[in-house]
């Protein structure tokens, strides 16, 4: 019984973080049962969307210290990609979404060997200039991508015969994507390869002292975080089934960029909070229309001033020493 | 074939040199570092000593000269290529990972036994869970040889000085290289400290490290020392035993400047 016990104990503590997973999801998995109305519910699928790129970018930004301001760009490839391969070429959507991201995953090589080269402000404006580029040609490239007024027709998510279609369907499919981008995201900054990362954000020179491939860390998970915002955009193109060039411009990367930030610099489950916050935030001030930007930016702007390591890091940080307080109150050891 | 030890020599150059835009850094500098010795290298401000230790780890490319390290030719070898072959460096000026918990920053020692596989990382696959359980026992064993336990959890940032230095220490010796650097490992501490940091360098020469020690505190380069080499001004002036050295007039010069000019 004892023995029973702690061995299920040591299982929980070994698996502590993927039970944390599943928790979650059966947590989540009851939303489209309590949520009858499908506008709030479409809500929640674009959270799940914007997940999958955060976790990809925090990855990047939160843990190898880099800056992107071009991943709509790659959410743009992926989500072209896959609505031009369904609806040209008739290939199933599971095939698109796997070309697509291998596709967005040379081209992310391709970039990332020269610009990563360069830090701060110049790796700004190198992915920077990347997203205007490939906005201009998805405005620009009518008989391909249909010029400003995009592309229509994408069929629904599906394989195998099934299609993911109505909101409900696809809560399950993006948010099933969401919580494997996490646990693979979770699983990888509990390696070396995540330690590698974090050491070179924090000194270069130092990890290479240590044996790691600086420069290679730097493009692979560039790479990686590009995949992430592809795999995303794919499945945004069939669950919108329309798509125009406006969603993938530069602000859409600052939006990302903001997302990261909010939940926090390499915390990954901050990404979940952080495109939560920034994806709901304008449907909650819809009422307020008129003055609907400036507010907007102002709870952003005080959100990066409260809690400047993120929502999430803040809130625990701040619940664990009021605990600390009261037990310290109560005499009782911490 | 590969086993340049056997005759006991795990590190030498010859004909070092490199320039910073003319002024010569370093001058066809020599030195066999003695496996299982430690090998001081001393000198005054600006002898050359930290470009010497930036040569061998990859930071700074020589621009002639050979660096012969286990029978492998070092000159050309990117740093993270040189570290995992086996050897180990601390800075100068420490340059630890701040946000990193102390366990971490040891870890990251043994980066280059880790794992590159993005793959096994994304599905933490059996093997690599079974990997790091051993790396943290490796990393946990070397702080407590460093008398840092305690402190496992800490970020790096906060520790008290003469704690950073033993991390760096820790670090470095975590993956039992073969040769390991040390740029002024005992700098900037006080004497119990110093003490302290001399004891650990004899503790890790008595388990089978090669060193190259770079140092000021000649107190401590006497008595851990087998072999000195002296630069100044890029070029090696003098090289013996600490007592051979402690008594030849050109350090004593190089050192004090010329009696006669000060006098």
């Amino acid at each position: 019984m004892n023995a029973r016990a702690s061995a299920t104990a040591s299982f929980v503590m070994r698996h502590r973080t993927g039970l944390t997973v599943v928790a979650f999801s059966l947590a989540l998995a009851p939303a489209p049962l309590l949520l009858a109305n499908p506008w709030k519910l479409g809500i929640l699928n674009l959270v799940a969307l914007h997940a999958v790129v955060v976790l990809g970018l925090n990855l990047f930004i939160g843990y190898a210290g880099q800056i992107s301001l071009g991943h709509a760009a790659f959410f743009g490839l992926g989500a072209y990609g896959s609505a031009i391969l369904t609806t040209t070429y008739g290939i199933p959507p599971v095939a698109a979404l796997v070309i697509t991201a291998a596709g967005v995953a040379l081209t992310a090589l391709a970039i990332g060997v020269p610009t990563l080269r360069l830090s701060g402000h110049y790796l700004a404006m190198a992915t920077l200039g990347f997203n205007i580029v490939v906005h201009n040609i998805l405005v620009q490239w009518d008989q391909v991508t249909g010029g400003p007024s995009g592309l229509t027709g994408v069929p629904p998510f599906g394989m195998i015969g099934c299609a993911f279609q109505g909101e409900t369907q696809q809560f399950y499919l993006l948010w099933g994507a969401a919580m494997i981008g996490l646990t693979l995201s979770l699983n990888l900054v509990r390696s070396g390869v995540g330690r590698g990362l974090a050491a070179l954000a924090q000194d270069e020179v130092s990890a290479a002292a240590m044996g790691v491939n600086v420069q290679h860390g730097k493009i692979a998970v560039f790479a990686v975080s590009a995949v992430f915002a592809s795999i995303a955009g794919s499945l945004f193109a069939h669950y919108m089934g329309t798509i125009t060039p406006d969603t993938f411009g530069i602000f859409a990367s600052i939006d990302f960029v903001i997302m990261v930030v909010i939940g926090g610099l390499g915390s990954l489950w901050g990404s979940l909070a952080g495109a939560a916050f920034v994806t709901m935030l304008p449907y909650l001030l819809g009422p307020l229309e008129d003055s609907k930007d400036i507010i907007h930016g102002l709870i952003v702007v005080t959100i990066l001033l409260v809690f400047p390591r993120g929502l999430l890091a803040d809130l625990f940080a701040m619940a664990k020493a009021r605990l600390t307080h009261r037990r310290a109150a109560l005499g009782r050891p911490a | 074939m590969g086993t340049a030890t056997s005759n006991g020599i795990t590190l030498r150059t010859s004909g070092l040199t490199k320039h910073f835009g003319g002024l010569p850094a370093l001058h066809d500098v020599g030195l066999s570092a003695e496996t299982g010795k430690v090998t001081a290298v001393i000198g005054p401000n600006g002898a050359g000593k930290t470009t010497f230790i930036n040569c061998l780890t990859g930071v700074l490319r020589p621009d002639r000269g050979s660096m012969v390290f286990d029978g492998r030719e070092l000159s050309g070898l990117p740093p993270h290529r040189i570290a995992r072959l086996g050897i180990a460096r601390t800075f100068q000026n420490l340059r630890l990972f701040p946000e990193l918990s102390v366990l971490d920053n040891v870890l990251c020692g043994l980066s280059g036994m880790a794992g590159d596989s993005l793959l096994e990382a994304f599905f933490r696959t059996p093997s690599l869970r079974h990997r790091e359980r051993l790396l943290k026992l490796t990393a946990l064993e070397a702080l407590d040889n460093f008398d840092l336990s305690a402190k496992a959890d800490w970020p790096a940032g906060v520790l008290a000085y003469g704690d950073k230095k033993r991390l760096e220490l820790a670090r470095a010796f975590v993956s039992k290289p073969k040769l390991v650097l040390l740029d002024e490992p005992v700098a900037g501490l006080n004497p119990d400290e110093t003490e302290r940091v001399g004891a650990l360098i004899r503790q890790m020469q008595r388990s089978g490290a090669t060193l190259i020690l770079v140092e000021h505190d000649m107190d401590l380069v006497m008595s851990v020392s087998d072999h000195v080499i002296v630069l100044d001004g890029g070029r090696r002036i003098a090289d013996g035993s600490p007592e051979d050295v402690r008594r030849n007039p050109l350090v004593l010069e190089a050192y004090l400047g010329k009696i006669s000019l000060t006098a």
